[in-house]
């Protein structure tokens, strides 16, 4: 990468802070952090394979995902899908160019938002009624 | 005192002509983690809780791996491509910049080799 270096440090462009947080900012930035959460949480899916594989440790790991905290991260982590995904599909869409003016990013940004919490809600209503 | 053009001088200090193609990987991988992802989140609400047995029997099936073989290698493209992303917008010290892309690679591979292993065990047994 080429890199001007100058005795005096430039001013640099103004960060997140001074501006006011509207919702297509609000977005863009959970895009970013549940993209980044769902990097580590691959950690968490790999150790549940290896319990299941080498059936070690299993009971133990089950036994921490039926307490609160345990319920919350799956149900965060099911979410943090979720809403990466709808993100996703948003990105898609602006790609092909469509989508992109003021009222239809505003009304995007909304519904991936509602989307992914009323469509985690539904799926954990529906896995649970499922299994019985 | 250079007789080159700024233009010149900057060509080739740039994206070294690679930017396009992980652009278009993280779309293509992207587009594949939709229906893989779904099937994941699926067996996660189905899983969740259940017995060794219950959870070895799902992932033991065929299909259920193969799918699922599918989905570790579409996200650990994806993840790999997006953490690097993020490191280049806010590390921008080069050393620091050039081990953690290294590390975003080691781990990469790393969560989609034991991810693989594991899922092959399940299915072979050894």
């Amino acid at each position: 990468m080429a890199e001007i270096r100058t005795r005096n440090p430039r001013p640099l462009s103004p960060h997140l802070q001074v501006y006011r947080l509207t919702m297509t900012m609000a977005m863009s930035i959970l895009h970013r952090i549940t993209g980044a959460a769902l990097y580590f949480g691959t950690i968490l899916f790999v150790w549940w394979l290896f319990a299941a594989a080498t059936s070690r440790g299993f009971e133990a790991l089950n036994s921490f995902f039926d307490t609160w905290f345990g319920q919350l991260m799956l149900f965060g982590y099911s979410w943090a899908l979720i809403h990466h995904m709808l993100g996703g599909i948003r990105h898609l869409v602006w790609d092909t160019g469509r989508g992109l003016g003021p009222a239809e990013r505003e009304f995007s940004a909304w519904a991936t938002m509602v989307g992914s919490i009323s469509l985690t809600v539904m799926v954990w209503i529906l896995g649970l009624t499922l299994r019985g | 005192m250079t007789m080159r053009s700024p233009l010149s001088r900057v060509r080739g200090l740039g994206s070294a002509h690679s930017g396009t193609e992980h652009f278009l990987t993280q779309r293509m991988t992207a587009i594949a983690n939709v229906p893989l992802v779904l099937f994941f989140v699926y067996l996660l609400v189905t899983l969740a809780g259940r017995s060794h047995a219950a959870v070895s029997a799902t992932l033991s099936n065929s299909t259920t791996a193969i799918f699922l073989l599918a989905a570790i290698l579409s996200v650990v493209i994806h993840m790999r491509i997006g953490m690097q992303i993020i490191i280049e917008d806010y590390v921008h010290h080069d050393g620091l910049k050039m081990s953690l892309m290294m590390a975003n690679t080691f781990f990469s591979i790393a969560i989609g080799l034991c991810a693989g292993f594991a899922i092959l065990k399940l299915n072979f047994g050894l």
